[in-house]
């Protein structure tokens, strides 16, 4: 440790180790990087009780406004709070010019890729893609072939994970095209802070992100369907028991917009309507939280009473704007993913900005001998499935589940992808009285109306165990507050 | 607003309405078993069980005790006041965007005192607290549902839930009441009979408003006058009915379609009929059969909100 930092220092790192994984907040030598010196300061200058103090007062806080999450499988206490760390992770201006550039060059492109597959599958016929990858897809969605979608946007509303390697390069881990979720804990992490540190945060001078549900409305406003210049926009949640319903009514409250459930639309003559007090009334507008599959009993699972019968059919007729679009999930498919640079080059002749985990196609003979030889060093991941779950993690698991993963490949390799175990970055995080470094990502949330809109954050996601990798916040994760720097 | 939210606000309201008439009428019976008087406990009992509309499962066994810890928490009983506060918070969890964050604070609460150890605890040593406890949770409920929520549809679909309740318990109350009540005219001198009418009237919190109104000078026929006919007091059935005729007045403007005549019709004669009768005609004639009318047109009045509001059929808004 650097002499010219002060001695309270010291006693706050304590056995803060580092190692080969990038530290968010300290150099390979033990300095702390530059942005970081205001927060370590304060943190170093103020008395343990009052830290503490503090991260009592943002517990209150966080239960008092009932920010929750449920837990499947449990009968009991399902709602549980949502685990959060005191210190906010830093990102610089010039860090988040790099991710904000790439990310709109990516959704960008995979928007292109989307309309391409679903109309005139230009690049399936230049054999840049490979056809069967794309017709193996879970998530593709025959019933959206030659579907026009409102201003050719596929993906309103996207969250892709980051994470940040060695060299301190940030790379995109998976996009979700689907219905990301956790922008609520944005918010309110955010809200929380600003109340907890209020000087440091002030001093700072950190870009804002409170404007997100007046952006994600003006993006919803921005679809509807021709000749609704008063559009009624709704959220559609799967209802009381999904995991993010603290989220959909969050947003739905923050919008002022209606929260409907699938029993509370009827669909007419093509026209989507909600049953209201005064009668129904038509749906222009719906922000749906709710699975492809889920949707329409009468086009998807025939045993969902989630969603809508006939609302795909109202879709199809330029009724209604459902968003995101039906069969997006194809794009975020762990198997395409991997050409996602291919993609980018092939619609926008470009690099791309930033760049892929490397990625085993389990389908080819080759990459897939590889992978099996070497099952303990890697992770293998279930291509469509999300939030942690189907996963197996080579260097934490056991010979037996490695044996089980084995054959699940060798029985369906098209279902997985291996990617070589990332030593993504750590950031501090306060563990009892002491930092601590704990693995985090970044999940910035992306909108696409009439252009690409990115608020000046995310979620950044924290395994909150030692050494743990996982950040799902189904499977232990938490979260902390992201400041952009000016 | 949303028909499901209506529905849900509504019947948040009469839960919690509900819960609160039975403690209420709980802590009023054991008060009476105190006195030694000619009617048994099993009496009171059943009498209570009555007015709750005779509920499964809640047969005298002898224990008032245990009998009493079955009513405030049984869960399983569909008339156990945790049974209600559990309902209520389930519908207003369901329209949490609704509410303000007050009103879902103090709902959830009471939820958690009905369902920590502490509140058995208390149940032992003092019965009494512990149902003031509930009550006190209800009322601040109400208090912050009328100062932190706008008084939109939402909140008259609220007002609808508890007007109708009270207005269908307390015609029970007083069916349950009236056939050795409003009968005997001869005065007992004994001061037992004078327990059993302020029990009446504390069942619906209005000893002291009637006082105020009558002096305390206790008689059956203005007890039935006013608990029914008052247009003043807010647990007097009349004064309810007032209610649910405003909520839907005011649901009909803010929301510009007109009530069906049908529901207008049927509120208005129950409001004709509290308005324009003598507490003396009541008594002369069938008066259980009055109360038991009151019953069943607010029961109507429920079907055809349900079915105007919540549950109409497609082609009917269709074509409106």
């Amino acid at each position: 440790m650097s002499a010219s930092q002060p001695v309270e220092m010291d006693s706050l790192f304590g056995d803060y180790p580092l190692d080969n994984a990038f530290d968010e907040m300290r150099e390979a030598t033990g300095e702390v990087r530059p942005h970081y010196r205001a927060l370590a300061e304060t943190l170093a200058g103020l008395p343990q009780e009052e830290l503490q103090r503090r991260k009592q007062s943002a517990d209150l806080s966080f239960l008092t406004q009932g920010i929750t999450f449920t837990v499947y499988g449990r009968d009991e206490g399902t709602e549980r709070i949502f685990p959060y760390d005191l210190l906010p992770r830093l990102v610089t201006a010039e860090e988040w010019d790099r991710i904000e550039r790439g990310l709109t060059q990516r959704i960008t492109a995979l928007n292109h890729f989307l309309r391409d597959v679903y109309s005139d599958e230009k690049i399936l016929n230049d054999r840049v893609v490979p056809r069967e990858l794309v017709y193996s897809c879970k998530h593709y969605r025959r019933q959206m072939r030659g579907l026009q979608v409102p201003r050719n946007v596929y993906i309103a509303v996207v969250g892709s994970d980051l994470l940040r390697l060695n060299t301190g390069e940030y790379v995109v881990l998976e996009d979700n095209l689907r219905v990301p979720s956790g922008v609520s804990y944005m918010l309110t992490n955010r809200r929380v802070m600003k109340r907890t540190f209020p000087q440091l945060f002030h001093s700072y001078g950190v870009r804002p992100i409170e404007h997100y549900p007046q952006l994600l409305l003006a993006t919803l406003r921005s679809l509807a369907p021709e000749g609704r210049p008063e559009p009624n926009i709704v959220l559609l949640t799967p209802g009381v028991f999904n995991s993010a319903y603290f989220e959909h009514t969050y947003l739905a409250r923050q919008m002022g917009i209606d929260l409907v459930e699938g029993r509370d639309l009827v669909t007419h003559d093509n026209i989507v309507y909600m049953r209201t007090t005064d009668g129904l009334k038509r749906v222009d507008v719906i922000y749906r939280r709710v699975d492809d599959d889920f949707s329409d009993p009468l086009i998807f699972r025939v045993d969902s009473s989630l969603g809508c019968a006939g609302l795909f059919n109202a879709y199809r007729a330029g009724n209604v704007t459902v968003t995101n679009a039906f069969g997006t999930g194809l794009a975020d498919d762990k198997a395409v993913y991997a050409y996602v640079p291919d993609i980018i080059r092939y619609y926008l002749d470009e690099d791309a900005i930033l760049p892929n985990v490397k990625t085993f196609i389990l389908s080819e003979e080759k990459q897939r001998k590889h992978v099996l030889a070497n099952l303990d060093k890697l992770v293998v991941k279930a291509v469509g499935e999300s939030g942690g779950y189907g996963m197996l993690i080579g260097t934490q698991s056991t010979a037996r589940q490695r044996e089980e993963f084995a054959r699940q490949i060798e029985a369906n390799p098209r279902n997985y992808i291996a990617q070589p175990t990332l030593d993504f970055s750590r950031a501090p995080c306060l563990i009892g009285n002491r930092l601590e470094p704990r693995h985090v990502d970044l999940r910035p949330y992306v909108l696409f109306g009439d252009k690409v809109n990115i608020v000046p954050g995310g979620l950044t996601r924290v395994a909150l165990e030692r050494g743990s990798l996982v950040v799902n916040s189904s499977q232990g994760g938490g979260s902390k507050d992201t400041w952009v720097l000016e | 607003m949303l028909s499901r939210v209506g529905d849900s606000l509504y019947w948040m309201s009469r839960y919690l309405e509900r819960a609160e008439n039975t403690v209420r009428q709980l802590d009023v019976t054991m008060g009476l078993m105190l006195d030694t008087s000619d009617t048994s406990a099993e009496t009171r009992w059943q009498r209570m069980m009555a007015s709750l509309g005779n509920p499964e499962g809640m047969e005298w066994n002898g224990d008032l005790e245990s009998m009493a810890r079955k009513l405030v928490f049984d869960n399983l009983s569909p008339v156990s006041v945790t049974f209600c506060v559990n309902g209520a918070r389930e519908n207003a969890r369901q329209v949490r965007e609704e509410i303000s964050s007050e009103q879902w604070q103090r709902l959830n609460r009471l939820y958690h005192q009905m369902h920590s150890p502490h509140a058995q605890a208390q149940f032992r040593t003092s019965i009494n607290d512990a149902l003031a406890s509930v009550i006190d949770g209800i009322h601040l409920f109400k208090g912050v549902s009328d100062t932190t929520m706008i008084h939109g549809q939402g909140w008259q679909f609220i007002r609808l839930g508890r007007y109708l309740e009270r207005a269908y318990a307390t015609a029970t109350l007083l069916e349950v009441y009236q056939a050795d009540m409003f009968q005997e005219h001869e005065q007992d001198h004994s001061g037992y009979q004078y327990l059993e009418l302020v029990g009446l009237l504390r069942c619906c919190t209005s000893f002291e408003a009637y006082c105020q109104v009558y002096t305390a000078d206790l008689s059956p026929a203005r007890i039935l006058e006013f608990l029914l006919l008052n247009r003043d007091f807010p647990h007097a059935i009349r004064y309810t009915v007032d209610g649910i005729r405003h909520a839907i007045e005011s649901i009909q403007r803010t929301g510009g379609r007109r009530p069906p005549e049908e529901l207008t019709a049927v509120i208005g004669r129950l409001h004709a009929m509290l308005g324009y009768t003598s507490v003396g005609e009541i008594l002369a004639g069938d008066t259980a059969a009055f109360l038991h009318s009151i019953r069943e047109q607010s029961m109507r009045i429920h079907e055809l909100i349900y079915r105007y509001y919540v549950q109409y059929s497609i082609q009917s808004a269709l074509a409106t």
